[in-house]
């Protein structure tokens, strides 16, 4: 061979002028492609920073940052009563973060537990309203089946229009929160307003036999038992059956799901039943349990801020229960700061907050700097 | 005759907050990146405008006001989508989350008072005697007016100039453009602070003009029915235009319908725009079946220099 082979450092004798002229400023930040699961201490750094950024406003509002965030975790974890208030407020939002992280496994975009736990509650009302004298052991499965079907339904309101008609599922299952809630202000202010209720927008009180049993004194209920069954059973199907991992695959890459010959249409259909089923049921419990009737504002956004829970956890079990617990708090917390003259929404800017430095943080740790060059 | 004024000029005053969100929201989706956070900035845009009219009484400065802040969640959304290039969709909730939460907690002590006659309308006499013409045209306010201008201006900028051409390059063909040597991050921020600023002014619009009081969550679902309106309008300012003001006559139909003493409970009639905007789809889906939406073609992907497609 008298030929000279060709200089393999041709190419970058050559460099284009633009990254000579940036050699100087030769850092640059990139797209790290070995990482793909942020660490765990992001999501923790993510709170912090957040609850950093909201006491901004609070501290605008003339307010101390930690007086109020103490005020709020003794209110929600100091004494035996704000920890059971806490769990009783985790129930639904573990019941709602469960179904909306099932259907956010196949890109499903489900905002509409509000709706759904909603529709859920007033069907599990209506069994109470048309069967008042049902004995204990039907009244409470017949308002779980109730509840379960029609938060179920108006999940499906959500999947029929996304599967047959290409419909973004974001803004039907959102237009549905407000049908719902229009639905229940009619039904509370107008044919099953309590008759003896000097006007109050609400049913006539549950009899002992609709309502769900409570543990001891505490106000903590038998919905407790329906959250940790689920999300066993959520997390069961995920991990060891055929149907887990064909959500798996469809979330991981719809494509090669449709080319192996799973129907991803029939799956949107059962995601969104289930996903409302679930939402259905945190309805049922919350009437049932908590306030014994179904009244006006029932809900303060208990599907809204499932949305965060599911993404705080990461549409992990574990991390659901652990997610719902700490919202429950926050929520909880909120009322509490509302004795020293704080409104109350300071908890959904607190959750708005979160899930934006979650999204955020979780995107900047899978970049990396590098020297260019 | 008098009975269809009425309704038309109601259809405006109700659907001009529409036309504003979807206008902006139009902007930023021809760049590429899909908006849902319209809720939280108009909310925003809406409270931010309750607070400066109150404390200065100044329309400018309240306007601005509105703008500025709605700017600023703006400036948030494009560095976690262009920059970050985070998931846009969930971005724009959590946008609306935290806007929803930020604008109760800011308004808790204003909320109930009432902001009446800011902008001062546009009395054309010389017009009124003209009919139906004059019965829609000759008292509107002049944010209406600067809405008309803003869909004929946007409509000839996207279409009829470089710079629109240019936008759309960047929400159709990002890497296409980039070779152009149209800077698409920086365009792309540019309008995504543009297009959140129209939305908070949206906002503004419907405290001042609309319902002119701050209560907590008051554009009730209207940033979403302009999110569908996007798509109705199939990303056309013109057609936004409609599209608005149609949503606007079904806004205040049940009102209508109830003043006419029907027996049908006020609640069911609340519920028409957002069961419409549902039919509207899923008709939408059905017709199009085999057509391509009009949407951007590289509308909810984030574009990266290195990467090929």
């Amino acid at each position: 061979m008298s030929k000279q082979p060709v200089p393999s450092t041709l190419a970058i004798e050559q460099p284009d002028t633009a990254s000579r002229r940036s050699k100087l400023l030769s850092f640059r930040i990139e797209l790290d492609p070995s990482r793909k699961e942020s660490p765990w201490w992001m999501t923790i750094v993510s709170v912090l920073l957040a609850l950093i950024f909201c006491g901004i406003f609070i501290a605008a509002n003339g307010m101390n940052p930690i007086t109020v965030y103490s005020k709020m975790i003794t209110g929600a974890f100091g004494t035996t009563f704000g920890i059971t208030e806490t769990l009783v407020k985790s129930i639904p939002l573990l019941l709602c973060g469960i179904g909306v992280a099932i259907a956010y496994r196949i890109s499903v975009w489900n905002i509409g537990a509000e709706g759904q736990f909603l529709a859920g509650a007033m069907a599990a009302t209506a069994v109470t309203v048309y069967w008042p004298n049902l004995p204990v052991y039907l009244a409470i499965p017949a308002m779980v089946a109730a509840g379960i079907i029609g938060g179920g339904i108006w999940g499906l309101l959500t999947a029929i229009p996304r599967t047959y008609f290409q419909v973004n599922e974001l803004i039907t299952s959102l237009m549905l929160n407000y049908v719902a809630l229009l639905a229940l202000n009619y039904f509370v202010f107008g044919p099953w307003k309590d008759p003896k209720g000097f006007n109050f927008p609400g049913t006539p009180v549950f009899t002992e036999a609709q309502s769900l049993p409570l543990f001891g004194d505490t106000r903590l209920h038998l919905g407790l038992v329906f959250a940790i069954v689920c999300v066993l059973l959520y997390a069961f199907l995920m991990k060891y059956t055929r149907w887990g991992y064909e959500l798996r695959l469809i979330g991981a890459n719809p494509e090669a799901a449709k080319n192996a010959g799973i129907k991803i249409s029939r799956h949107i259909l059962l995601v969104m039943l289930i996903s409302g089923g679930m939402a259905g049921l945190a309805g049922m419990a919350e009437v049932s349990g908590v306030t014994h009737r179904l009244m006006y504002g029932i809900s303060p956004g208990y599907g809204y801020t499932a949305i965060i829970v599911a993404w705080l956890a990461k549409l992990n079990p574990v991390g659901l229960v652990i997610s719902s617990f700490l919202f429950g708090g926050l929520i909880v917390g909120g009322f509490s700061v509302q004795t020293i003259g704080l409104p109350s929404s300071i908890s959904s800017m607190i959750q708005g907050a979160i899930l934006f430095f979650l999204i955020a943080g979780n995107m900047a740790s899978k970049f990396r700097i590098r020297r260019q060059g | 005759m008098d009975v269809f004024v009425q309704i038309i000029v109601a259809a405006i005053s109700s659907g001009t907050p529409l036309l504003f969100a979807t206008l902006g929201g139009i902007l930023i989706e021809r760049s590429g990146i899909i908006q849902l956070g319209a809720e939280g900035l108009m909310l925003m845009g809406a409270v931010i405008a309750c607070m400066t009219y109150l404390h200065t009484g100044n329309l400018a400065l309240t306007l601005i006001a509105a703008c500025a802040i709605s700017a600023v969640l703006g400036v948030v959304h494009a560095f976690m989508c262009v920059t970050l290039r985070a998931n846009q969709i969930v971005s724009g909730l959590a946008l609306t989350l935290f806007g929803t939460g930020l604008s109760a907690y800011l308004g808790k002590s204003i909320t109930g008072q009432p902001v009446a006659g800011a902008v001062p309308k546009v009395n054309l006499t010389w017009l009124e005697d003209v009919p139906v013409i004059g019965g829609i045209f000759s008292h509107l306010d002049i944010l209406t007016w600067f809405s008309f201008i803003l869909v004929i201006v946007l409509h000839l900028y996207i279409h009829r100039t470089s710079w629109g051409l240019h936008l759309r390059a960047i929400g159709d063909n990002p890497p296409t453009a980039d070779v152009m040597g149209i800077r698409v991050q920086s365009f792309r921020y540019g309008y995504i602070i543009i297009g959140s600023m129209l939305i908070g002014l949206a906002g503004a619009d419907l405290l001042l003009v609309y319902s002119p009081t701050w209560i907590e969550g008051m554009t009730a679902g209207r940033g979403w029915i302009a999110v569908a309106l996007i798509i109705f309008a199939r990303w056309n300012p013109i057609r936004a235009l409609f599209c608005a003001y149609f949503f606007g006559a079904l806004d205040t139909i049940g009102f209508r319908i109830q003043l006419i003493g029907s027996e049908v409970p006020s609640y069911f009639l609340k519920m028409i725009p957002y069961i419409v905007t549902i039919l509207v789809l899923m008709f939408l889906g059905w017709r199009n079946r085999n057509k391509p939406s009009g949407s951007p073609e590289s509308l909810g992907t984030p574009y990266i220099r290195e990467q090929r497609f």
